[in-house]
């Protein structure tokens, strides 16, 4: 007998209850899609017919030189709805810079969240009127900022939850792990979304872990892994709502992982033909979310040609709306550039502040 | 600026007995917990340890595991969960263990903590401290006698601090922490155990953050220096009295802000000015500061402003750390080279 067979060392946690189910969970189109209520169904049907057309909007004024940049979610709208939908308004969402979707669904107006991508700041809301943390651009560091956040409502005795949304690509960076691990010790009241696009740009998921599943990873942080269909609305909502539950009652973090796929480009700057097949993109096209949540509806006498006229139009209105407000210029002040460095310029910052004035001044009289 | 009080008593260093800089750093801490119940500190054994230099000791066991919490061993969630704590409103003090330990929050440093109040326009500042023991002359092994000074004063966003002193290590680190910007708080290790008369129970005037102090007032040249170079500065000065010099002695407390007029008004005084700091001077704080002394006061000077640094290396193996550490000799080989015969 050692002190190895000793109670001095054993697991700290029994493995089995975290393991994610074999496949991913999925409600619409199984007999459980029963009990669903209509009024959830109606609602995630127009958020993600809304969530679409933006996607569209989106990319179409990048042609026309109004953003610089969008990153598509075209295909994951399930995801971005439910991340939303499953939060309660003291919540906080830790978005990705594909995540605007999420973003407007939460609230945020939906000018205000393209400020990052249309290039006039870098965050055009403030992130307390909707608990919705700036878009991150880095891969993965906006986990630990989820994580302390939801540490600090905890010591403050505040009933606060932070849902964190990263892609497959982002797992693999130092950030993730260190933001898991942190929550599991704590037991911080976060949940942790991840969509598993199929891509991290063009390099498929084979190449960027070798882990049974992304949702297996959060066994070793002594997490339980959910693994869901991520173009099921209904599912995602389930599991999301029950992760966000078990948060707010003391039970810790969850890792979820969205299985889902990016029907468009990285980008709109990205040419997906060489990396991926047409075919490839077929398949998933066949399991769309919106025509996934169409059929269940149908199936049920929830949606007829007026409700699907209703939604449509009620997006093409947001639609136009959003074309309309982003064919203005915004109004920009180069002087903003010194505003908010610091809560005070250091006596540099006013020198160079006096220069670009300056510099205005001889602009404006040339 | 506040003039900050203690709570009375609850000290390790009695009212006779000389404090050292790190007695004053943790009575900072503890006065900062004991004022504001938003102050928390994080880091690797800040806890039951009270840190490898000790400096929150016995902070855990007054304040309870929620407001000094020994994190897992990640610098990078460390400070990036700092930042989530920020974000909430309350006033994170994260410790480094040691400057090269802090490199993995460079990414956290620079991409967020930096950028975050001017990302959203002012919505979201971070209040929050990051202590980092800096410097070399410890006889540390490979790792841990970093002077990181220079990589945190490139990034616009970030107040860079250092005392060289007992009392500047209480006021400025109580400044530092009552500050809503962030603060990279730079502690010269071989200082920790410096002593000064200064009693932690004597209430303590809060310096403000980005005022330069003269050490030592001089006629002939002057030594501008911050952290731990400036007791060497003070030796060197008090050594060029037998070569006839009369040096001055800058301390610069922060790098950034930068005080530009107090350098400027005592190097015009003088004409003559050599910066010394103890990280390589390629790229260096020195070059800098050299740099701005030209430009506001070159018909002032009467030589050029010289760098005495350590060389451009990776930081030396302990036993030959000596030998790259500025000292007496090269601060005055280089105030000799400030052309006297021209001057």
């Amino acid at each position: 007998m050692t002190v190895l067979d000793t109670p001095a060392w054993r697991p700290r946690t029994d493995a089995a209850p975290l393991l994610p189910d074999p496949e991913p969970f999925r409600l619409l189109g199984t007999p459980e899609a029963a009990a669903l209520d209509p009024a959830l169904l109606r609602a995630l049907y127009g958020q993600l017919v809304r969530g679409r057309r933006y996607n569209a909007q989106a990319t179409a004024l990048t042609k026309q030189g109004r953003l610089a940049v969008y990153p598509s979610s075209t295909g994951q709208e399930a995801c971005e709805i439910a991340a939303a939908l499953a939060l309660q308004p003291q919540d906080w969402l830790f978005p990705s810079y594909r995540d605007t979707l999420a973003v407007v669904a939460r609230g945020v107006d939906p000018v205000e969240a393209l400020t990052l991508l249309r290039g006039d700041w870098h965050t055009g809301y403030d992130p307390h009127t909707h608990r919705v943390a700036p878009l991150s651009t880095p891969l993965a560091t906006q986990l630990p900022h989820a994580v302390g956040l939801a540490h600090a409502a905890r010591l403050s005795g505040d009933d606060v939850v932070a849902l964190a949304m990263v892609g497959d690509g982002g797992t693999s960076e130092g950030d993730f792990h260190e933001a898991l691990n942190f929550a599991a010790v704590w037991k911080a009241p976060v949940v942790f979304l991840v969509q598993n696009n199929g891509f991290a740009i063009s390099v498929p998921l084979a190449k960027q872990t070798a882990a049974p599943t992304i949702a297996h990873k959060a066994v070793g942080y002594g997490m339980p892994g959910r693994l869901v269909d991520g173009n099921d609305a209904a599912a995602m909502h389930q599991v999301l709502t029950e992760a966000v539950e078990r948060a707010r009652t003391g039970g810790g973090p969850t890792l979820i992982e969205a299985v889902t796929y990016r029907i468009d480009a990285h980008t709109n700057a990205d040419d997906a033909t060489r990396y991926r097949d047409d075919s490839e993109v077929a398949a998933w096209r066949a399991h769309d979310p919106i025509a996934v949540l169409e059929r269940e509806l149908t199936s049920r006498g929830l949606l007829d040609d007026t409700l699907r006229d209703s939604t449509a139009a009620d997006a093409e209105e947001m639609a136009a709306s959003l074309r309309e407000r982003m064919h203005s210029d915004p109004q920009l002040d180069p002087m903003d550039l010194f505003a908010h460095v610091y809560a005070e310029p250091t006596p540099q910052l006013r020198e160079q502040q006096a220069q670009l004035q300056a510099e205005l001044e001889a602009e404006r009289q040339s | 600026m506040t003039t900050a009080t203690h709570a009375a008593g609850s000290t390790e260093a009695s009212a006779s007995k000389p404090a050292t800089m790190a007695q004053a750093l943790n009575q900072a801490l503890r006065d900062a917990l004991a004022a504001d119940p938003a102050v928390h500190i994080l880091g690797e054994d800040v806890g039951t340890l009270g840190g490898v230099f000790r400096i929150t000791d016995g902070l855990t066991k007054e304040f309870g595991e929620d407001r000094c919490t020994d994190t897992p061993l990640a610098e990078a969630g460390i400070l990036g969960t700092a930042v989530g704590m920020a974000m909430y409103g309350l006033r994170p003090v994260v410790e480094m263990q040691f400057d090269a330990f802090a490199y993995p929050s460079f990414e956290q440093l620079v991409s967020h903590v930096a950028r975050m109040r001017n990302r959203t326009r002012g919505a979201m500042p971070l209040p929050l401290t990051i202590r980092i023991p800096y410097g070399g002359g410890i006889g540390g092994v490979e790792h841990h006698s970093d002077s990181s000074e220079a990589y945190y004063l490139h990034t616009p966003g970030l107040h860079v601090v250092t005392p060289a002193t007992v009392e500047d290590a209480y006021g400025l680190l109580r400044a530092a922490i009552a500050s809503d910007d962030p603060v990279v708080f730079l502690e010269p290790k071989r200082l920790y155990w410096s002593k000064s008369q200064w009693s932690p129970q004597e209430p303590a005037e809060v310096p403000p953050i980005g005022k330069a102090v003269v050490r030592r007032p001089g006629r002939t040249a002057t030594l501008i220096t911050y952290g731990p170079s400036l007791p060497v500065c003070l030796e060197a000065a008090e050594a060029a009295k037998e070569d006839g010099w009369d040096l001055g002695v800058v301390d610069l407390r922060s790098l950034v802000p930068f005080d530009e007029e107090t350098v400027a008004a005592v190097v015009r005084g003088t004409g003559r000015a050599v910066v010394v700091h103890e990280s390589s001077g390629f790229g260096g704080a020195g070059a800098e500061i050299a740099a701005r002394i030209t430009e506001r006061c070159f018909h002032h000077l009467e030589a050029p402003v010289l760098r005495v640094a350590g060389f451009d290396i990776p930081y030396p193996p302990p036993m030959l750390e000596r030998h790259h550490l500025p000292g007496v000799d090269r601060i005055l080989d280089a105030v000799g080279r400030l052309q006297w015969e021209e001057g």
